[in-house]
């Protein structure tokens, strides 16, 4: 019997075995009336709930998902409920970015004597669910088409990148050479005006080495491929920060890479390039000044300034010079230290919940889960065994609806929280250009605000925030059940 | 002398209300913004904007989606205790026109029916939807950098997969019907005749072909790129910086490869859905087998497989290349690889292996 009023909702709880699940059975024992909205699932240790079981419940219909383990400090493991607050205070705060209400979510602890309290914690939480109505599915909601604001201040001058030490580093290169496997670099694709990754082996491979704003692959993407060699990279600022979070994990060793670096001027956004070049036969010309370059295309000339056409990562980009580097040429202009708002978040920052349902709602209709943005990635280290195309766990069916499409996209943000670095690498192997490196920033601001200021692939010697814990918790201030 | 019409700019609307009659899906592209834009086959209702722009995603979804239902199953307990068990296999086909696609789409339509109409076995699924369909192809007025149809057997006005050519002229549009599925559309519609543009639209489909650079010669790249395969060195060299996702074959208009999947409904009582998805050779999963066997583990492997599938094994069998020429696995792909470069890498000697990727 319902102690609430009106028709039952869709509640689900994870229980842990050894202390809320037992909290249950008190006060289901003490005859404590209770709403009965909620299905409880058992699950050994609040450390063994996964972010994407929520996610998962909310998905497919669940109006509300409660969360309950034991005390911090009084874990049956020791410790599993340290790391289960890390990862769902994060998760709560993902949320908003989907479009789904934070307070849909709640986790708690509740030891196995506490009847009482289980029965104020689930009465309370069934109350505000109940106040919050019915979820909204995301498939109901009107697609909504909304492009970032891309008029954006740099935090440092952005520029063409021509003045850099291009010769000094090609015979560093050289030089180091015999001691490598091969080195990755950049050279001219298809044409002038794109630049696809390289791999130097020989001396007379490294002439093809390019620098400059068409530079946008992360080469950091091929380290962990080469395990056990010795293997050199060419890298920009946003580059370095993934070959530190692959050092941070252990994905790579530190002796095997031997890091060359530049200070990056910006690099361009190929899709707004691309769509202003239109449709052409062939790239006459690229000339490049200190802050753009005139690309001409079938006898059309058109400058891109990078003040104007740079990747939306650039503006806010804070290490234009490597943060860990072996070889390095030259010295970046200095950077304004200023907190900015990536625009792709800046933009979702100001939709109601409503329209960012709407808005992913849009964007993910034409997403073909071609993994490009998966593949990309440069942490996205488990390569042929990704748990979005297994069958056992059944994380995800193959059929092509916005649900399946964004659940995808949160497996691949909260894979990477407190490891992603920002290079974009995602949002820009998107060949349908869907935003999705918003999900990402999101869940990197709240591990910021979360983990004093913390930013993934700064320091190697850093251990990423979602693999350890500690037992009181500056910053997560954990709900009040009054 | 096929039927031809005439339709301005203004009228195009007018013209798509007029094939969306009768119940049918009018699929136009359709320009989504997002962090670039994009342009999509998307169903079209009146008042709709649309473009005429060639679309970032081809309209192969019109015969083969995404994801389809294969069948439904539902076993029942009956009264008496026992079971049933019902199927629907029914394919699901919505008559449906494609409208301004590109002539190496309307291509791919005609590499897909080979093997899915032709063979041994017709796909009754695919079958449905392609006896449903009606494509009027839009010539290219100019090719583009990733353009290489004609390299291919096709060119910016080839009519081949296409029921209805469009034809950009002066002051509108010719279209001329190519099939009789295309006369009859179009002697059904209100246009006025167009037969005195011909000419017009001739000249245009002309310079059009004459935009793009000679094509090299490829009769005899099905033996070249056959002779590849056991050159691993040659694929491995090729593909080192491909990133093995699925861009280059999710965005082709002749790539057909498929999954098959079950899904259970928790909310039917054992019943459940087999769903038919688009696969790609590119995937490590496409190939690996139950034991945790994989036949093609490298990504040198699958590419060697994916271009020896497109201008080797598709040759043999059917005569034509798995390929139109379209180009958006070199626009789209993350790591700019160019397949014009591996097909005609595969005719060099082995000596010339210097032009490195």
């Amino acid at each position: 019997m319902s102690v609430l009023d009106g028709k039952e909702l869709r509640i689900v709880g994870f229980l842990c075995n050894w202390c809320s699940y037992g909290g249950a059975d008190t006060a289901g024992v003490a005859r404590a009336t209770q709403p009965t909205d909620l299905r409880i699932i058992r699950v050994p240790c609040s450390g063994r709930v996964d972010p994407l079981f929520v996610l998962k419940a909310l998905f497919n219909g669940a109006d509300g998902v409660l969360v309950s383990g034991c005390h911090p400090r009084d874990c049956h493991y020791a410790a599993g409920n340290f790391y289960a607050r890390r990862r769902l205070e994060i998760l709560k705060r993902f949320l908003p970015v989907l479009g789904i209400d934070e307070r849909r979510f709640a986790y708690t602890w509740v030891s196995a004597a506490e009847g009482q309290r289980w029965q104020h914690v689930v009465t309370a939480f069934t109350r505000q669910i109940h106040e919050l109505g019915p979820a909204p599915r995301l498939e109901d909601a009107e697609p909504l088409l909304k492009v970032a604001d891309m008029a954006l201040t740099a935090l440092r001058p952005l520029g063409s990148g021509q003045s850099a030490a291009l010769d000094e580093l090609k015979a560093a290169i050289r030089s180091k050479l015999p001691e490598l496997d091969c080195v990755i670099g950049w050279q001219q694709g298809r044409d002038a005006a794109h630049h696809v990754p390289l791999f130097m082996r020989k001396p007379e491979d490294v002439d093809k080495l390019v620098w400059g704003p068409f530079n946008v692959n992360n080469p950091a993407v091929y380290l962990p491929s080469f395990k056990g060699k010795k293997v050199g990279v060419v890298v920009k600022g946003c580059d370095a920060r993934s070959v530190v979070e692959l050092l941070q994990e252990n994905l790579i060793r530190r002796e095997d890479v031997t890091i060359f670096s530049m200070p990056c001027e910006g690099t361009l956004d190929m899709g707004r390039v691309d769509q202003a070049l239109g449709r052409y036969t062939a790239i006459d010309q690229v000339a490049y000044d200190e802050a753009g370059v005139t690309i001409t295309a079938d006898g059309r000339a058109q400058r891109f300034c990078m003040a104007d056409w740079a990747q939306g990562k650039c503006y806010g980009c804070a290490t234009p010079s490597a943060v860990l580097t072996d070889e390095s040429f030259g010295a970046s202009a200095p950077v304004e230290a200023k907190a900015t708002t990536p625009p792709e978040l800046a933009m979702l920052d100001a939709m109601s919940l409503e329209e960012r349902r709407a808005f992913w709602r849009g964007q993910m209709e034409r997403c073909l889960r071609c993994y490009a943005c998966r593949n990309a990635c440069p942490l996205c280290v488990c390569r042929d065994y990704c748990v979005s195309d297994s069958r056992d766990p059944h994380w995800m069916t193959q059929e092509d609806t916005v649900k399946e499409k964004l659940f995808f996209q949160t497996i691949h943000a909260l894979h990477l929280a407190g490891r992603c670095t920002g290079c974009g690498e995602c949002q820009r192997a998107c060949p349908v250009g869907i935003p999705i490196l918003a999900l990402r920033q999101q869940i990197s601001r709240a591990v910021g605000e979360l983990f004093n200021g913390y930013a993934a692939g700064m320091n190697p010697q850093d251990v990423p925030p979602l693999l350890g814990y500690a037992v009181v918790e500056e910053n997560i201030q954990e709900q009040d059940w009054k | 002398m096929s039927t031809m019409r005439f339709v301005t700019p203004d009228g195009l609307p007018a013209f798509l209300a007029f094939l969306a009659r009768d119940g049918r899906r009018v699929l136009t592209p359709q320009e989504q913004s997002g962090a670039k834009r994009a342009v999509v086959f998307a169903p079209w209702s009146e008042g709709m904007p649309f473009t005429l722009e060639k679309a970032t995603v081809p309209a192969k979804h019109a015969v083969l989606p995404q994801c389809e239902t294969l069948l439904r199953y539902k076993n029942t307990r009956q009264d008496d205790g026992t079971r049933s068990l019902s199927l629907d296999d029914r394919p699901e086909a919505e008559p449906t026109v494609v409208f301004a696609c590109r002539p190496c789409d309307a291509r791919g339509y005609a590499v897909l029916d080979r093997p899915f109409l032709h063979g041994p076995y017709a796909d009754p699924y695919y079958k449905a939807r392609r006896q449903g369909l009606t494509v009027i192809a839009l010539t290219c007025a100019k090719g583009c950098d990733t353009c290489f149809c004609h390299w291919t057997g096709g060119s910016p006005a080839s009519s081949e997969g296409s029921d209805i050519l469009m034809t950009e002229i002066d002051d509108g549009y010719l279209l001329q019907a190519m099939t009789p599925t295309g006369t009859q559309l179009l002697a059904a519609s209100a246009l006025p005749d167009g037969s005195e543009r011909l000419a017009e639209a001739q000249a245009a489909r002309t310079a059009a072909c004459n935009s793009l650079p000679p094509a090299p010669k490829l009769e005899h790249t099905p033996q070249d790129v056959a002779a590849r395969f056991g050159d691993l060195a040659f694929w491995e060299q090729w593909t080192e910086r491909c990133l093995s996702c699925g861009a280059c074959t999710y965005f082709c208009p002749t790539c057909y490869c498929f999954s098959i999947t079950d899904e259970g409904e928790a909310q039917s009582e054992r019943g459940g859905r087999r769903l038919r998805s688009w696969d790609n050779c590119m995937s490590a999963l496409f190939t690996r087998e139950a034991s945790g066997h994989n036949p093609r583990l490298t990504k040198a492997q699958r590419m060697r497989n994916r271009i020896s599938h497109k201008y080797a094994t598709y040759p043999e069998n059917w005569g034509a290349f798995s390929c139109s020429g379209c180009g958006r696995c070199i626009a789209h792909c993350p790591v700019g690889l160019d397949i014009r470069e591996i097909v005609l890498a595969c005719a060099r000697q082995p000596a010339a292996q210097e032009a490195q990727p």
